[in-house]
């Protein structure tokens, strides 16, 4: 047993790191919410040339996966640096279409997924027929593809448009019902299984994106109660703060190790997975939200503005709790963790 | 990465398992802290290192096998899986051990250990002292330098286990004096807690059973070969038994993985399907537990083993608490049922638990000393004045 990342996991998250945070992520997101994407889809170019969106993706199809492991290192640093798109969705429809090719439909995987990993063509899913799944679409607008699974009959389609664009308590993420035709592009229950299997791996890498928020809201926070002095002395120093944000850092510290449980059992195809996956998402949900309240509370009125940067991840912390699984929606199926 | 034990691992494992599916009593012992129960317990510790199972992660040469830390954390698991006794001799296995491991001479270490491990002395914690809790650098009992040794005198309090315990492991002053600092000039020593001078009195704990005890010294000699680290050096060795009262090795992780087990058999078995608000804290209890395992895993693998007891601690105590109040609340109203009842179903032992959880937070450090910890020396916050 080894449940460590090794020296080349640990240096491709630094080096997205490195990459994000050179990257002005903050402007991009705001551009972003206002509906230019320019900005943002040029940080997204790079994350497709650094493997990101390949990391799912089968090698039969021009991937490099699927990487569970790795996909938690991208999210992780995805979520700290905040950045816009729709990358949880990305990898919902590898895993959707990877799994249509191995139940023996490989057509949308050879069509579609090739050009997702080097950033040819951007997806998006909405498999409201599955466990967490939502009727919206995130960012329908900016997508080529978008994937719908409704359930009832077990069809799959390809969207022909979209409803007006709705905003979320997170503005850079931009929700639309996807409108779609009579025709399924495919049909039966390998949709319906796929469409499951998608959604945990979306459950699974909104997880690591949310813990990474979270991590992004504790260090800005530090910084700030560092530096902001009232009484004489950096506001850091009194213990009401100082306990408050070490419950938040007990938090994501216990939840990392969820994460990389749940990225164990997807790598080994465990039937327990679905579990592990729940109680990662159920734990960095929890854990981000509490992060994001605090540094509100400890930031005080600045922190309430949409002009300060906080906001960017406040806002994201809500959104990923109610994404792919709600807190209660992942408890329900953790009771099964030990059995 | 990833979560697989080898073959010799595995069959580690598996003469672990057999070997307490055989030895492990049938009917749970009596509470140890009770005369009878800790005899009991006493006994189960000699059976325990009979099977050379009572300390495995020690040197062969003291009773141990020498195993990893992962084989620790295995062995813990089925330990507890098993429905085995609780330890009477964990806080010197726990504490003691590591700290003579770390810091004694190796006849400390070949005098001292065997004993502890087959349960001949049972050590208890001599740290606390009426005027020094949480501020224990604060200490007040002394040690004079005597002849050959020292004389231990003052008050220690909230001593577990010493009401029925052998020795105990204490810290006293032995250097005062202008310029130095509270916590410069402590000593580390061990005494037997039936010498001359020493009077023990026991404390009744919430449900009023003697679980932790007064310790009365009064000029108590302690020859030098009983004194840990150097004379002086006390605090050093001390912040490194609190490494270990905080981190894994106290509370191990299977010990909370088999209580969720057993809450998750529990809530199948008495729960209302329908009330979801209580299988949500079931399952958050769960998941707390897994965390922790998987915590426990990463440290086996270089993690964060030893820099963080402060967060550890945090999360153990906390997590003990719910799990037992989950508990109780499922178990309607025979939830307030102190011990088992012939006219009750089986309790299950969670009320003992309870009461035994609802100390995690203030012992070992109270849980406000572990935040200011981690907010201190983890988040880089500024040191203050603890108020």
């Amino acid at each position: 047993m080894k449940f460590a990342l090794d020296d080349e996991q640990l240096e491709f998250g630094r080096t997205l790191g490195r990459m994000l945070g050179a990257a002005d992520t903050p402007s991009s997101v705001r551009a972003w919410a206002r509906g230019d994407h320019g900005p943002g889809l040029a940080v997204w170019e790079r994350l497709a040339r650094a493997g990101v969106f390949g990391l799912a993706v089968p090698e039969a199809f021009g991937g490099a996966g699927p990487l569970p492991v790795e996909v938690a290192v991208a999210f992780t640093e995805l979520g700290r640096y905040a950045v816009p798109g729709p990358a949880v969705e990305t990898v919902a429809v590898s895993v959707l279409l990877a799994r249509l090719a191995e139940a023996g439909r490989p057509v949308l995987a050879e069509a579609w997924l090739p050009r997702v990993c080097d950033g040819g063509a951007r997806v998006t899913a909405a498999l409201p027929g599955a466990p967490g799944g939502s009727p919206y679409a995130l960012d329908a607008d900016v997508c080529d593809g978008v994937f719908v699974a409704a359930g009832g009959p077990d069809d799959l389609f390809l969207a022909t448009g979209h409803g007006p664009v709705q905003p979320s308590l997170d503005p850079a993420r931009r929700l639309a019902l996807p409108r779609c035709g009579a025709e399924p592009v495919a049909a039966g229950r390998a949709v319906r299984e796929a469409a499951r299997h998608a959604a945990d791996w979306a459950a699974f890498a909104a997880a690591a994106q949310v813990l990474g928020v979270g991590l992004a809201l504790l260090e800005r926070t530090v910084g700030y109660v560092r530096q902001r002095k009232q009484f004489g002395v950096p506001v850091g120093a009194f213990q009401a703060v100082k306990h408050r944000l070490a419950d938040v850092r007990v938090g994501l510290e216990f939840a990392g190790p969820l994460v990389y449980g749940a990225a164990v059992a997807l790598a080994a195809g465990a039937p327990g997975a679905r579990a592990e996956v729940a109680a990662a998402k159920a734990a960095a949900s929890d854990a981000a939200y509490a992060a994001a309240r605090a540094a509100l509370q400890l930031h005080g009125a600045i922190g309430y503005t949409a002009e300060y940067d906080l906001s960017l991840w406040l806002g994201k912390a809500r959104a990923l709790r109610s994404a792919w699984g709600t807190p209660a929606d992942c408890r329900a199926r953790t009771l099964d963790l030990f059995s | 990465m990833d979560l697989d034990l080898t073959p010799e691992q595995e069959a580690f494992r598996s003469e672990a398992r057999a070997w307490l599916a055989g030895h492990v009593p049938r009917a749970p012992l009596p509470s140890l802290e009770t005369e009878e129960g800790f005899a009991e317990h006493r006994a189960w510790e000699r059976t325990l290192h009979a099977g050379r199972w009572s300390a495995v992660d020690w040197p062969a040469a003291y009773g141990g096998r020498g195993c990893s830390f992962l084989e620790w954390l295995v062995f813990e698991e089925e330990y507890w899986a098993a429905g085995a006794p609780a330890r009477v001799s964990q806080n010197g296995i726990g504490l003691l051990a590591p700290t003579l491991l770390g810091h004694g001479t190796e006849e400390q270490r070949a005098r001292i250990l065997p004993a502890m491990a087959s349960g001949e002395t049972v050590w208890a914690q001599a740290w606390s002292e009426p005027e020094a809790g949480s501020d224990l650098a604060s200490l007040r009992s002394v040690a004079v330098r005597t002849a050959g040794g020292w004389l231990l005198s003052g008050q220690k309090t909230w001593s577990s286990r010493a009401a029925f315990a052998d020795r105990a492991f204490g810290l006293f002053r032995s250097h005062a004096g202008a310029g130095r600092r509270p916590h410069e000039g402590l000593t580390c020593a061990l005494f037997a807690l039936d010498a001359e001078g020493v009077q023990v009195r026991p404390i009744g704990r919430l449900d009023g059973r003697p679980a932790f005890a007064e310790i009365f010294l009064d000029e108590v000699f302690v020859p030098d070969r009983d004194v840990v680290g150097t004379p002086g050096d006390g605090w050093r060795v001390a912040m490194s038994t609190a490494g270990s009262e905080r981190g894994l090795a106290l509370r191990s992780p299977g010990r909370y993985v088999a209580a969720a087990r057993r809450l998750v058999a529990l809530w199948r078995a008495a729960a209302d399907p329908g009330d979801t608000a209580l299988r949500d804290r079931v399952a958050d209890a769960v998941v707390r537990a897994r965390a922790y395992q998987l915590y426990g895993y990463a440290c086996a693998a270089g993690g964060p083993r030893g820099a963080e007891p402060s967060l550890t601690k945090l999360f153990w105590s906390e997590l003990d608490l719910a799990l037992h109040e989950t508990a109780l609340d499922l178990l309607g109203p025979y939830g307030e049922l102190a011990g088992p009842a012939g006219d009750a179903p089986a309790h299950g032992g969670w009320a003992e638990g309870y009461v035994f959880a609802l100390a995690g937070p203030v012992y070992a450090g109270t849980n406000e000393i572990q935040r200011d910890i981690v907010a201190e020396r983890l988040l880089g916050l500024p040191k203050g004045r603890r108020a």
